[in-house]
């Protein structure tokens, strides 16, 4: 429950960043500020700030003010982090989620297809699941990327331009649809043996029929099981591609990108990196908690067996 | 009846487990004597505890919050209470114990032979050599073929005939003044059940061992047991030597479960009696007699509290009003010989 | 049992060719893009694109462009980079391979030992605080994202703390081959191996705490205890021996998939010259070749660790000899 009410926070604060986070920071959170310069204790302090060594050689950004105003600080190029990491969370759960969703709409259809037609389809898809599970996940949401983003790509009537949020949606929901489908499919695979599936089949209802009204409403705990556990996934991977620059292109933020705008601040600034890392620990650990409580509430082959 | 003192007496053993912050009594008050050399039935439905009192006995209910009371005195050695490093020292090799499903009951990954090995060196110092020999001497006891060779297979390898020998052999491997066997034919075919029984039977000769033998089924109890405790939702109906048991029962569950089998000779009825009803879960059962919402003869002196043990014949007790109030059960005639 | 190993030589084989279709597939044969334009690199002279262009039988149709791919690869391993003045693709995977490999045994061997260790205690412990701690640590260990974690490292180990007493110890980023001064390979590697484990150790501790848990409701559970086994015993040669088969199938895929490539992130944070970080260099340069050729390189490695795991399995669950 506690995982619930902190999931939500984060997801509240980050989905509302662009109604508040302007008041807050008074900035731009995309446009560089290296020039700007903030009040702090009533004197005007430079963002960009002499470093300590003792030539005073080069600029490094402000650290945390602890105010309202670059409250973690700022990045290298001036601008402020913590308004950064809102509209960046905003980024990285809406395409978390959405490939979350996405994934398991396929993974849904692969694995009633493969579980209920069985036969070739089943052999099929399982030698087609095979051969996606065996490239490394983050190498093949890589060579994906990097075929996309550098250029648009066209499917059909659709265009998607290198710098859509719909690209790494689509990637993440790609590669982990073995994942999701292994287990859909064998629940289909227990659900087709099942005694009401059987007599209506027996009742002569069309296979569709029997898909829509029999198979799917009983997966339903199997996928609402999954999607939490596939959202961390794929929330770490949309970092992980970020990071790579491969995922959310700049001028967007995402948690990814931001923790690889404080690669090179690590040793003067660790907030920058820290922060994002932070954010994504906390959502991924509070979804991976709620999809064990989900697990142990919704499987009942788990509760309870007891000697008679 | 022997006079010396039982090799296993246990007194009020009740078994209670903690369900939604109360404690749900399991078996309550069972009481029953067994002696060297004999075999005796704890007959009685799925649910009704037989299990439990088995595992109470062996001390291998570990769930949290259990709670065991009375007395299981085992050559003179309080079982209830035990501290756990000395149950194991009994533990396979003072008290044995074969279970239901020869099918899941050996760890898969080793051999047959190897678990047995376990057992023995597990409480006699002896070479993996001489564990091995004494093994495949058992195995061979059992009755099963080719026991050098069988030793070296895989549990799934064996048939459950064999497997369940192979069972046998590791419970006897030690040899064990108490054999406990928890439904050791249910789940095997009828012919290979009649050749466990027959090898039970017959360990009670070759390798001195009691057994306490628990069963649903009361012609595996006809034809093995001497005496026969007959349990009901957790509580004891009625024990006494097996004969009288099944020529005069003074319960009217025992009654109602001899009906119940078919009868081997003479006409065959068109449908056998069967008891109304379902017994009650361990959480909900009535104040008084467990049996009263099924029993034909129930009455409001059935209600108030569970009628005690009375003595109804020698060495036999019936937990029922009917005998004290003067009409008892008529008896069913001399028990013919019945099969499972 | 040999016609069983036929069957799965057989069933690898054709993977194998699904894995290079897939890998040929998502580099060069993407709708609505010209692959010469990608290996040439980005603003190649028209004398390049030409050149590249018969090189690789773009102009010819689909299945010829995929053998001559197949050919370049692995039989004339000419594959060459382009944006890079030509070195050749596949001897560079050669010189790097190593350096993955030290960071991916030391990190199984660290995530073994550590997730067995803490599974069974968890299970031993059932439902105790002890438990209940491990378990929620290794949730959090799996909630981290690795890159991120290996940069909070460094800033501790290099930066922050390195003057203590405790990390002083600790070389700078990079890696020493161990041929050349073992203690330093073991020092460069440390911290890697640790920030490359936590997530598996994770994992691998819940798994095997629930496997332990459900299989002590066994029958053969029961059985073992009533023989007067100690407890100990009885978790370890029993249960635990029972529950290595799936930790094993586990434990191969994960590992063949860090071998191949998968610990790029890592190798990336501490500047190990891996695969991986051959495979991000050549991801800057958007370097084509390079990055079909490594990811390829992985998915084979997959496919044929997933083959030998089946093998392993063979040895560890008698049941599986049999049933085919």
């Amino acid at each position: 429950m506690v995982a619930l009410g902190v999931l939500a926070l984060m997801a509240l604060a980050s989905l509302l960043a662009p109604l508040y986070a302007h008041d807050v920071a008074h900035t731009d959170p995309f446009a560089s500020n290296v020039a700007g310069t903030i009040m702090l204790d009533g004197r005007e302090v430079d963002i960009m700030q002499p470093n300590d060594n003792p030539l005073h050689l080069g600029l490094s950004p402000i650290g945390p003010t602890w105010r309202a105003a670059y409250l973690l600080g700022a990045d290298s190029q001036g601008r402020d982090v913590a308004a950064r990491l809102l509209y960046g969370g905003r980024n990285s759960l809406l395409i978390a989620a959405g490939a979350a969703v996405l994934c398991l709409l396929l993974a849904g259809v692969a694995g009633i297809a493969a579980g209920f037609l069985g036969g070739v389809v089943d052999t099929l898809l399982s030698r087609l699941m095979d051969i996606m599970w065996a490239v490394p996940v983050y190498l093949f949401a890589i060579s994906l990327s990097i075929v996309m983003v550098s250029q648009s790509v066209r499917l059909g009537p659709f265009v998607l331009h290198a710098d859509s949020l719909l690209i790494p949606v689509f990637i993440i929901a790609l590669v982990y649809v073995p994942y999701a489908a292994r287990p859909i499919r064998g629940r289909v695979l227990a659900l087709r043996q099942a005694e009401f599936v059987t007599a209506a089949r027996g009742l002569g209802v069309p296979v569709w029929r029997i898909m829509l009204r029999d198979i799917l409403p009983n997966l339903a705990t199997t996928l609402v099981m999954l999607g939490p556990l596939v959202m961390a996934l794929a929330l770490l991977a949309e970092s992980a591609l970020s990071f790579l620059s491969l995922g959310v292109q700049a001028p967007q933020a995402s948690w990814g990108t931001i923790i690889q705008d404080g690669e090179g601040l690590i040793y003067t600034r660790p907030m920058v990196a820290i922060a994002p890392g932070l954010a994504i620990v906390i959502v991924v650990l509070a979804l991976n908690i709620l999809g064990d409580g989900l697990r142990d509430a919704l499987d009942v082959r788990d509760s309870g067996r007891r000697a008679s | 009846m022997p006079a010396d003192p039982p090799l296993l007496a246990v007194r009020d053993l009740c078994v209670s487990f903690p369900a939604r912050g109360r404690m749900v009594p399991i078996v309550e008050h069972v009481s029953l004597d067994l002696h060297a050399g004999e075999i005796v039935g704890l007959v009685g439905e799925s649910g009704s505890g037989k299990s439990v009192t088995a595992m109470a006995l062996m001390g291998l209910i570990d769930s949290p919050g259990v709670r065991v009371t009375g007395s299981a005195l085992f050559r003179g050695r309080e079982l209830v209470g035990m501290p756990q490093r000395q149950l194991r020292r009994l533990r396979g090799r003072d008290i044995a114990m074969i279970f239901q499903d020869p099918m899941t009951a050996f760890t898969p990954v080793y051999t047959i032979g190897w678990q047995i090995d376990e057992q023995i060196r597990a409480h006699e110092k002896l070479s993996r050599h001489a564990a091995r020999a004494r093994t495949v001497k058992l195995l061979a006891d059992m009755g099963v073929p080719d026991p050098a060779h069988m030793a070296q297979r895989y549990p799934h390898q064996l048939s459950g005939g064999l497997r369940q020998r192979a069972m046998i052999a590791m419970a006897l491997s030690c040899s064990p003044a108490l054999l406990i066997a928890d439904e050791p034919t249910t789940a095997l075919d009828v012919t290979v059940q009649a050749q466990i029984l027959e090898l039970l039977r017959r360990l009670r000769g070759t390798h001195g061992a009691s057994i306490l033998l628990i069963t649903h089924d009361m012609g595996v109890v006809a034809q093995t047991c001497a005496r026969t405790l007959v349990l009901y939702s957790g509580r004891m109906a009625e024990t006494g030597p097996t004969e009288a048991v099944f020529d005069r029962p003074g319960h009217p569950y025992t009654a109602a479960l001899l009906d119940a089998i078919p009868p081997l000779y003479g006409p065959r009825p068109d449908r056998l009696p069967a008891i109304d009803g379902i017994p009650p879960q361990p959480a909900d059962r009535p104040a008084g007699c467990a049996f009263a919402p099924r029993c034909g003869h129930a009455h409001e002196t059935c209600l108030p509290a569970p009628p005690p043990p009375v003595p109804i014949g020698p060495g036999q007790q019936a937990a029922c009003v009917l005998p004290a109030e003067g009409t008892p059960l008529p008896p069913r005639g001399p028990m013919t010989e019945c099969t499972a | 049992m040999m016609a069983a190993l036929l069957r799965r030589t057989g069933q690898t084989v054709l993977v194998l060719f699904g894995v290079s279709v897939l890998v040929f597939g998502v580099f060069f044969a993407t709708p609505g893009a010209d692959p010469t334009a990608r290996i040439a690199g980005r603003n190649a002279a028209p004398q390049v694109m030409e050149k590249v262009r018969h090189e690789y039988g773009f102009d010819r149709p689909l299945p010829v462009q995929y053998a001559i791919m197949m050919k370049k690869l692995f039989i004339t391993r000419d594959l060459a980079s382009y944006t890079n003045r030509g070195q050749a693709v596949v001897p560079e995977i050669m010189r790097a391979a190593p350096v993955t490999a030290s960071l991916v045994c030391g990190a199984a061997v660290l995530w073994v030992t550590v997730s067995i260790f803490m599974g069974t205690l968890a299970a031993a412990m059932k439902d105790t605080w002890v438990d209940r701690g491990l378990m929620m640590l290794g949730l959090v260990g799996i909630s981290i994202p690795v890159f991120w974690l290996g940069q909070v490292a460094n800033l501790v180990t290099q930066s922050r703390y390195h003057d203590t007493w405790l990390f002083s110890w600790v070389p700078g980023l990079g890696y020493v081959p161990f041929a050349q001064d073992p203690l330093g390979w073991f020092r460069a590697l440390v911290i890697p191996w640790v920030v490359l484990a936590v997530m598996f150790i994770g994992i691998y501790s819940r798994v095997l705490r629930h496997d332990l848990v459900a299989l002590a409701g066994e029958d053969f559970m029961r059985t073992a205890r009533a023989k007067g086994l100690s407890p100990m015993r009885v978790l370890l040669r029993h249960g635990l021996r029972t529950s290595m088969v799936t930790f094993v199938s586990l434990f191969g895929l994960d590992f063949a998939q860090l071998a191949g490539g998968g610990a790029l992130l890592t190798e990336v944070v501490f500047g190990l010259p891996g695969v991986g970080r051959l495979t991000y260099r050549a991801l800057t340069m958007l370097d084509l070749p390079v990055i079909m050729a490594t990811v390829m390189y992985s998915a084979i490695f997959v496919v044929l660790a997933n083959a030998v795991v089946d093998v392993v399995y063979l040895f560890l669950d008698p049941r599986v000899r049999d049933a085919r």
